[in-house]
């Protein structure tokens, strides 16, 4: 990660020849996050997963534009127009309904959109809550090591071993299932796996010359931790999240399937499909719209997560080169291979330089 | 004798941790007020000497430690303690449901190990194939997919319509080896792919990837220029030196395991460990919420025991000290 800025942008205008000859022109040195975005951008399916999430966010936000459009607020039921006339919901398009109704003739469309409300909004916090403890923790541990080390590695193992459904099942009783409840239990979980990687980075950094001379000028550790290793770490801690986002959305579906997350009347996608259940016979788009809306979302998050991966893989720079795919999977495998030798339970296996 | 100090050490330091879990959540439960509980059993129109009469019953009068005691004392016999609603005794209720539970668990590993496997492995052998491509793609999906949306998607496009034509062999609900294995696997085949599914994919990227590596290692140009035949060098060389981070994940995994386990439950409606947590929930069934803690937690280190032990069967390099 630490190829200098420079050396990137030489080999990015000889490797795409010529079409960025404004790059040629005036050699400047760019940051990395300028270079990834270069190399993301040229990424096509990962920019179709951005402008899939950015319309997905945007549906969200207009969630209550389109529920005074159709006349149709996410918790009034339609009994009239709703409902056919053997009480079952009916189907899109049916009376203003664009993707029909739900069990008691709500419009199944402005409640799929209130439900991407609360989905992306536990995504995208409970991530950023996980991401911060998460940094925390794993530099905590990786740069005082020692009993420090010892107490919160095995902590963060024991998290991540944790079956979260028993705990969200314990919280649930004790607490009673709330909004606030599922975003902690998301957010307790989520914070273990960033913590690994970062800890792990942390160890081999702290252990870099400039650490040192930072140190001989007198920074304390928290200075070192933020202002020399951190930067270091800002990229893995992305991708870390940005492929976290589908894991916190889909968990707080599961909770509400189960009923210990978001209660009716509020829709969530969770809740909606748990409904559902009873309708099977009858009435597919109340399963299938839901379910689509939450594959759409997890998938566009994930593809995105790979994409900026990629680009930001130095390694993959010689893919451009070359021209091959296969060794473009290589350079993305290694990040995961990375973080995998930290679970392993003997010193981590070092594959050889690159170069057969 | 090293592998059964191994053991030994493993063992206590795995009641260490379960005693840990049981404590956690009995304080965690017992630390609300115990009005609500009595309240919720007696009804809403109760009494105050009704409520009292209730809270004495079920011994939450007494000091939290005495009860802790109790409890633990019950544990080290092997008694749960006792459903809050019929008083029958918890052990007996989750001995019920673990059939299901059981089933579920044994066919859902061995199909998402097979499957994952087989599959990273031909993957792995034919980079960049159509073969390879399909399956990358099945992966993505399968990682974005919750488990209970494939297990939705399953009754809408398999059971509903087969069964509306009157092919009935596949089923939800659950029926015990006992009234047939064709019945029993016909109950058993849509949660297995359920719970498989999504583990399936995870496995298939990891299994790919270790190999593709160790594929490239010297050793393997070795094996092949000592004039080996492919498939030794493939399964011999590559994949037992792939399998070991593997293993190591199936270990993190096994927690993950009962979190797809209580939802494909409910999904089918198998009854069960899980689905009957669950519902315990709603009644506010304290004890018996807490012996599916312990149970869950004691299955983790089992397993991950089991894990350890396999993994230093594999790689010789891993010494069990």
């Amino acid at each position: 990660m630490s190829v200098t800025g420079l050396e990137f942008a030489g080999q990015e205008t000889a490797a795409s020849e010529g079409a960025l000859d404004a790059g040629a022109a005036k050699v400047e040195g760019r940051s990395q996050w300028q270079l990834t975005w270069r190399r993301l951008r040229q990424d096509k399916v990962a920019m179709a997963a951005l402008v899939v999430i950015g319309i997905m966010i945007l549906l969200a936000l207009l969630a209550p534009a389109f529920a005074s459009l159709t006349h149709h607020p996410p918790n009034v039921a339609f009994p009239n127009t709703g409902e056919d006339a053997a009480g079952n919901p009916v189907g899109p398009g049916t009376a203003g309904f664009w993707l029909g109704t739900d069990g008691t003739g709500r419009d199944l469309f402005v409640r799929i959109l209130y439900g991407a409300r609360i989905s992306l909004f536990v995504g995208f916090v409970t991530t950023a809550i996980g991401a911060v403890a998460g940094v925390a923790v794993g530099l905590m541990a990786g740069y005082f090591g020692g009993v420090v080390d010892t107490v919160l590695a095995r902590f963060t193992d024991a998290v991540l071993a944790f079956p979260y459904v028993v705990l969200a099942l314990a919280l649930a009783v004790v607490l009673g299932p709330s909004l606030t409840v599922i975003m902690g239990v998301i957010a307790f979980f989520s914070w273990a796996a960033i913590a690994r990687i970062v800890r792990g980075q942390t160890l081999s950094i702290k252990e870099k010359e400039y650490i040192e001379a930072a140190r001989s000028l007198g920074a304390g550790p928290f200075r070192i931790m933020i202002f020399d290793i951190l930067p270091n770490l800002l990229a893995p801690v992305l991708v870390l999240a940005t492929l976290y986002i589908p894991t916190a959305v889909v968990f707080e579906a599961t909770l509400s399937y189960l009923g210990l997350g978001i209660q009716p009347p509020v829709a969530s996608w969770g809740n909606i499909m748990s409904d559902a259940q009873n309708f099977y016979q009858t009435s597919w788009w109340y399963v299938v719209f839901p379910a689509l809306a939450l594959l759409i979302t997890t998938l566009a998050f994930n593809l995105l997560g790979d994409g900026i991966r990629d680009a930001m893989d130095p390694r993959t720079e010689r893919v451009f080169a070359a021209g091959r795919g296969r060794r473009k999977r290589r350079g993305k495998r290694q990040v995961l291979a990375d973080g995998q030798s930290e679970v392993s339970h003997v010193a981590p296996y070092v594959p050889p330089a690159e170069g057969s | 004798m090293a592998i059964l100090g191994f053991l030994i050490r493993r063992i206590l330091t795995g009641i260490v941790v379960v005693w840990l879990v049981a404590t956690g959540a009995f304080f965690l439960f017992f630390a609300r007020p115990v009005d609500t509980v009595a309240h919720q059993l007696a009804g809403h129109a109760a009494t105050p000497q009704v409520i009292n009469l209730v809270i004495r019953n079920l011994g939450l009068d007494q000091p939290i430690m005495v009860q802790y005691w109790h409890f633990l004392d019950g544990l080290l016999h092997g008694n749960l303690g006792y459903s809050y609603f019929n008083q029958e005794p918890v052990d007996t209720m989750l001995k019920q449901d673990l059939p299901p539970t059981a089933s579920l668990v044994f066919g859902g590993v061995v199909l998402w190990l097979v499957a994952g496997l087989t599959v990273g492995i031909i993957s792995a052998t034919r980079a960049r194939s159509l073969f390879d491509r399909f399956s990358n793609v099945a992966v993505l999906i399968g990682l974005s997919m919750p488990v209970f949306v494939i297990g939705e998607l399953l009754i809408l496009v398999v059971f509903v319509p087969l069964n509306q034509h009157g092919f009935t062999w596949i089923q939800t609900g659950y029926s015990g080896p006992s009234n047939g294995l064709g019945v029993w696997t016909g109950h058993m085949i849509l949660p297995w792919i359920t719970l498989a599914a999504v583990q399936a994919a995870v496995y298939t990227r990891l299994s790919r990837g270790q190999l593709l590596d160790t594929l490239g290692e010297d050793y393997i140009r070795t094996a092949r220029a000592k004039g080996l035949s492919e498939r030794r060098v493939i399964f011999r060389h590559g994949v037992r030196a792939a399998l070991t981070p593997v293993v190591s994940q199936l270990g993190v995994d096994v927690g993950q395991l009962l979190g797809g386990v209580v939802v494909v439950e409910a999904v089918f409606g198998l009854g069960g460990l899980g689905q009957v947590s669950v519902q315990a929930i709603d009644t506010d069934n304290l004890p018996v919420i807490i012996g599916f803690v312990i149970i869950a937690a004691a299955f983790v280190v089992v397993a991950n025991i089991i894990v350890d032990l396999v993994y230093a069967l594999l790689d010789p390099r891993v010494r069990i000290a």
